[in-house]
């Protein structure tokens, strides 16, 4: 049993990836996307970084590789899915989840801390955490503007499928807090099922104690 | 087999945010210029050859939304020529 982090050409997030989740105690392997899943995968996760150096849209390219249908099917047979950065990227161009991680309002490239209000704790990725906590993660993106139609917006939090948004350290979810534009300050949706989610925020980079923070080792434990 | 080029254009929905574009228009008024608006697209050129136009226009139609396009941000269109 062990959770596929899978690289592609570009991914950078991938060996913080595992060392987070071995410091959890939770197996996990670098998968090279070219060779498949292994066939003891009992999870999977679309690290960070900047496969196929974000030609055409961020996580396009990717999007289409083979290995994302072995993804879907995995996900279809209720393997937990974590994208995380890229890999949120990823996700919504393949359809994982709904919307698109688009250009910042900014224009610029972001690398700063941020403070996530917890919408739903009632999924993998959040129940180690309680409604309306304030948990502060490392945001890295040029793309991380999530944009959806404004009716699949109302759908995605009338089912309650908003895991976090930007909000102040008081847990107040405004304009000001929001780093990148997103629609609703959203910053992690869950797919259909709750076993598959995106977000733009890394939990990996607050997830080791010899580094000061361990915010985000809750949505690690998600593969628990 | 005709050769065809087909000129596809994608830009974002009306209403979806264009930094960029908001970008360059603030440095076109920078140097001086008046202007009203300014929007960005991006324009692809795919050579194909076909049996028909519309064999050519449907093929190209499914390679925009297969990839070229997003459909949840993006709006598309196809021109079609006989190279």
């Amino acid at each position: 049993m062990t959770v596929a982090v899978i690289q592609f050409g570009g991914s950078n997030c991938d060996r913080d990836t595992v060392q987070a989740l071995a410091a959890l105690d939770i197996d996990a392997q670098l998968v090279w996307h070219e060779d498949g899943l292994p066939a003891e995968t009992a999870g999977i996760v679309l690290p960070g970084g900047f496969s196929y150096g974000d030609y055409l849209r961020a996580g396009a390219m990717a999007a289409q590789s083979p290995i994302m249908d072995e993804v879907r099917d995995a996900a279809d047979d209720g393997l937990p899915v974590l994208g995380i950065c890229n890999g949120a990227q990823i996700g919504c161009e393949s359809k994982l989840t709904p919307g698109a991680f688009t250009i910042n309002e900014s224009a610029r490239f972001q690398c700063e801390h941020v403070n996530l209000r917890v919408e739903n704790a009632e999924t993998p990725w959040t129940s180690h955490y309680e409604e309306g906590d304030v948990v502060s993660f490392p945001i890295a993106h040029g793309e991380g503007r999530f944009e959806i139609a404004d009716d699949k917006l109302e759908a995605l939090e009338a089912e309650n499928r908003v895991l976090f948004r930007y909000c102040d350290s008081e847990g107040n979810v405004t304009d000001e807090a929001n780093p990148n534009g997103s629609k609703n300050n959203i910053a992690g949706i869950t797919g259909e099922s709750n076993h598959i989610a995106v977000m733009m925020p890394h939990p990996e980079r607050v997830s080791l104690p010899d580094l000061g923070a361990t915010d985000g080792q809750g949505v690690l434990k998600g593969f628990q | 087999m005709t050769a065809y080029t087909a000129t596809v254009t994608v830009r974002l929905k009306q209403g979806v945010l264009d930094p960029e574009a908001e970008t360059t228009q603030r440095a076109l008024e920078r140097l001086g210029f008046e202007l009203e608006d300014l929007r960005a697209a991006d324009q692809f050129e795919i050579d194909i050859a076909a049996a028909t136009a519309d064999e050519a226009r449907e093929r190209v139609v499914e390679m925009t939304e297969r990839l070229l396009a997003n459909p949840t941000i993006h709006d598309y269109e196809v021109d079609l020529t006989e190279q």
